[in-house]
């Protein structure tokens, strides 16, 4: 597939920005239980701006996408079918959420909603966020099965795309996070460093699965499949256009072998080893420059993991779009 | 149940794409707006179409063959590309099975065609919407045409009959008799998308002469050796019999 940098942006700056939200909501939630000291309420509302400000980038770059960007509101009319329709009502009320969370904590309004000896006492602000990480998830849930939902493009049909895009989401967000609670404390700090650095960890884990899963992948169809010809040696002598179409513009990446292996090596470099480091002297050190350091290598090198996850992909319509 | 369908007889296309161009005339002539054309005359020019002649050569020379394949949207009977689609723009019609784009309600966001494993759909880059093969949907229907030409419009323009337009659930239409007699079959049945589009495969036609039905074994004039004769002076019924 042909890599479009609106889609690319808009999976990236979200999923940062979901990740930080709940990084957040693990603070409040260590607080509440008395793990962690309570924090004042800039913390989480300048966090919260934070994470609406990646999520509202993310969705700005979509527009770019659109060819009627006019007409976007027409787009959560099938949620029943399309996960692309659910993704697009799911950002909308998860922004919105972050905004009432941190809007909250701005204004200081957080009284206790329900607290009995049977359940334990909970406040406005840790329910708000409890349904924003069931809101969160979601989303992360319907990004990756946009792509995953699609039977034929065999590379992206696999539990593995939405875990990643969730794990990397969240590894991202969290090395953000760090970085950001170094102007609050130090307990957060390595509180976050701890998790980015697990969440890390096992993107590397299941992202490095999907990888050797592409890597051996046997296509399902065929040029004989494609022509309905049962001969073992066919060979396309001209597609029908002499100067390119759509289809040969948005389903190949149009790089050299080259350029598209060496994307894999650089982002298997900037979206682990090199934050994985980083965050270790960062937290060690205590340097914040170090941190915000980490998350920038990691967020460029999700540009490129992005890219490749794109272009990996062969759609089976290439077959028909073999030679002009 | 009505699906209308096109059959494509691969043996007796000779890939003229008289199909290809009566299919641009009609559908950039439409109510929807003309179909983007780029640089028609220059260089790299490229534009979008709902159909497509393309041409693979099978074998190994010189025991080769040349198989010219025209390829448009195949109005599966379960669709990949219309679930996926967020606003509805993209929908299959009950009546008739068509797949239609509504060009007021698309996006243009491409999914629609990334979720076509034909790659069948192709963007208007001039309009920002998706487009695709209606089955001339705008002259199937049209009762101030006469009835003969009630057809798509590559159906009408084709030299060699080698498209046939129908509806594939009527067991006694010409189009499901041809899938039927001629061995039709639908592109890429491992996705289950179900195709209403079948092709006809490409046929050996052979007849077999013996010797002796190049010599009649039978005929009257080796047995007797000379005509029958009458007698001139014979009755006779007319001159038919007389000779």
């Amino acid at each position: 597939m042909h890599p479009a940098f609106s889609v690319i942006f808009l999976t990236t700056l979200i999923g940062a920005g979901q990740g930080l939200f709940l990084a957040l909501i693990t603070a409040e939630t260590f607080s509440h239980m008395g793990a962690l000291a309570p924090q004042e309420y800039r913390f989480y509302s300048t966090g919260s701006l934070l994470s609406l400000g990646l999520l509202v980038a993310g969705l700005v770059a979509s527009f770019f996408h659109l060819g009627h960007p006019e007409r976007a509101w027409r787009s959560a009319a099938m949620w029943r079918t399309s996960w692309l329709s659910r993704e697009v009502i799911a950002l909308p009320a998860f922004m919105g959420l972050v905004f009432i969370y941190g809007l909250l904590h701005y204004l200081e309004w957080n009284p206790k909603v329900f607290g009995t000896t049977a359940l334990p006492e909970t406040n406005l602000t840790l329910m708000v966020g409890i349904i924003g990480i069931v809101l969160c998830f979601t989303l992360f849930i319907c990004t990756g099965m946009i792509y995953a939902c699609l039977k034929f493009l065999q590379e992206w049909h696999t539990p593995l795309t939405p875990i990643n895009y969730t794990l990397l989401g969240m590894s991202s967000g969290f090395t953000l996070a760090t970085a950001f609670a170094t102007q609050y404390s130090q307990e957060m700090t390595d509180l976050f460093g701890t998790w980015a650095i697990i969440l890390t960890l096992a993107a590397l884990l299941t992202r490095t699965a999907s990888l050797l899963r592409n890597k051996g992948i046997k296509h399902r169809s065929t040029l004989r499949t494609a022509i309905g010809v049962h001969h073992s040696n066919i060979r396309q002598q001209s597609q029908g256009s002499m100067g390119g179409s759509f289809n040969t513009r948005e389903y190949f990446h149009g790089m050299s072998t080259v350029f598209f292996k060496s994307i894999q090596w650089i982002f298997l470099l900037l979206v682990f080893p090199l934050p994985l480091l980083l965050l270790g002297m960062g937290l060690s050190n205590d340097t914040t420059a170090l941190l915000v350091l980490a998350f920038a290598v990691q967020y460029v090198g999700l540009i490129a993991e992005r890219w490749f996850f794109f272009a990996q992909a062969n759609h089976p319509q290439n077959l028909y779009y073999q030679t002009i | 149940m009505t699906q209308l369908a096109l059959v494509i007889d691969l043996n007796v296309c000779v890939g003229c794409h008289a199909c290809v161009t009566s299919c641009k005339q009609w559908n950039t002539s439409g109510a929807a707006g003309s179909l983007m054309d780029d640089n028609p005359y220059d260089k790299d020019p490229t534009g979008t179409f709902f159909n497509r002649v393309q041409t693979y050569e099978v074998g190994e020379f010189p025991n080769t063959e040349t198989i010219h394949f025209p390829k448009s949207c195949l109005h599966c009977e379960d669709p990949p590309c219309v679930p996926v689609c967020p606003t509805g723009a993209s929908y299959k019609r009950k009546e008739d099975g068509i797949v239609l784009v509504d060009y007021d309600k698309c996006i243009g966001c491409n999914y629609c065609s990334w979720a076509c494993p034909y790659g069948a759909r192709e963007i208007d880059e001039k309009q920002k919407v998706m487009k695709k093969c209606t089955l001339c949907v705008d002259r199937i229907y049209d009762e101030s045409l006469p009835e003969t030409e009630r057809k798509p419009a590559c159906v009408l323009a084709c030299p060699t009959s080698a498209r046939l337009f129908g509806d594939v659930h009527d067991p006694e239409s010409e189009v499901s008799r041809a899938i039927c007699e001629s061995g039709g079959y639908p592109l890429m049945p491992e996705w289950g998308t179900q195709p209403a589009n079948h092709y006809l495969p490409r046929r050996k036609t052979k007849i077999r002469f013996h010797k002796d039905e190049l010599m009649r074994a039978d005929n009257p004039l080796k047995k007797d050796g000379r005509l029958p004769k009458t007698d001139p002076d014979a009755p006779f019924l007319d001159d038919s019999v007389s000779w």
